[in-house]
């Protein structure tokens, strides 16, 4: 086992514990800030986002690379008309479900069966898209 | 605008970013998810989409993640959970045409709620920006049409 699984692993449990945390696990909640009747998924993923904006930004600075080797690269992608697409496609399905691939995965750590279904369409669902969409744009 | 409260939300944002930057800082990957399904499916589908060299690079590391997504929410059920275990009551065809969709619209994206939502904005990428607008967006006229029509 690579040490570099083992600390994705471990950071992976951080990640798994506050989704419950924050009820994203539970579609119903997730469903009720798509119905503008619950606001707090804002502070989910601004939080989350605000603590990795300094990772990212602010530690580089101070670290020439990352502790277990790799090179310190931010997320920058280039816009295409499938980020769009996908995106407005995604955002559908997120509302029909209240599910996200993340919020999917640790629901199954919830004792959340019903999820299955779920993981098992979006499993489906990318193998659509590896299949019938060409790669590039 | 908050029935449950703010602090649930924000603590549990904070941890799930303290999460993605270890992950960052110790090996400068980024923890996001949607990449999960392809990279997994490299070990079942021949396809050129799935075979490609950086798929395979990471699928062990993308499986690692979501063994220990699925952990932290076990840990999360059996200490701190107020009423243990839960199962969604959220019809199953939702899940199922909503799951599909997600698999699908995330992997033309290049991104979901973490890849776009957490790891792009914070690397201030004006693509995820974009994405997590109209992703937003089409999850909230999606969940009121299908309230307005009355549909569980």
């Amino acid at each position: 086992m690579k040490t570099r699984n083992i600390a994705v692993y471990g950071g992976g449990i951080l990640f798994g514990f506050g989704l419950a945390y924050s009820g994203m696990t539970r579609p119903e909640i997730v469903l009720s800030f798509l119905r503008l009747d619950d606001l707090g998924l804002i502070f989910v993923m601004g939080g989350a986002a605000m603590v990795t904006f300094f990772a990212i930004n602010v530690v580089p600075k101070f670290m020439k690379a990352p502790a277990l080797g790799g090179t310190f690269r931010p997320r920058v992608s280039v816009l295409t008309r499938n980020t769009l697409i996908g995106a407005a496609i995604f955002g559908t399905g997120w509302g029909i479900s209240g599910q996200c691939p993340g919020s999917a995965v640790a629901s199954l750590g919830t004792g959340n069966w019903p999820i299955i279904v779920g993981l098992t369409f979006m499993f489906l669902g990318a193998y659509l898209r590896g299949r019938f969409i060409k790669d590039g744009n | 605008m908050f029935p449950l409260g703010i602090e649930p939300y924000l603590i549990g944002g904070i941890i799930i970013g303290l999460g993605v930057s270890i992950i960052y800082i110790l090996t400068g990957l980024h923890a996001t998810q949607s990449s999960f399904f392809t990279t997994t499916l490299s070990w079942f589908s021949k396809l050129p989409h799935f075979q490609d060299k950086r798929n395979i690079g990471e699928r062990d590391w993308r499986l690692a993640l979501c063994l220990g997504l699925i952990s932290g929410a076990i840990l999360y059920t059996f200490t701190l959970s107020p009423s243990g275990m839960f199962v969604t009551g959220v019809n199953t065809w939702r899940l199922a045409l909503g799951g599909l969709l997600v698999g699908f619209g995330t992997r033309l994206s290049n991104g979901c709620t973490s890849g776009h939502g957490i790891s792009g904005l914070a690397s201030l990428s004006t693509t995820s920006l974009y994405a997590v607008i109209t992703f937003l967006g089409f999850g909230i006229i999606t969940a009121h049409l299908l309230e307005f029509m009355g549909v569980s």
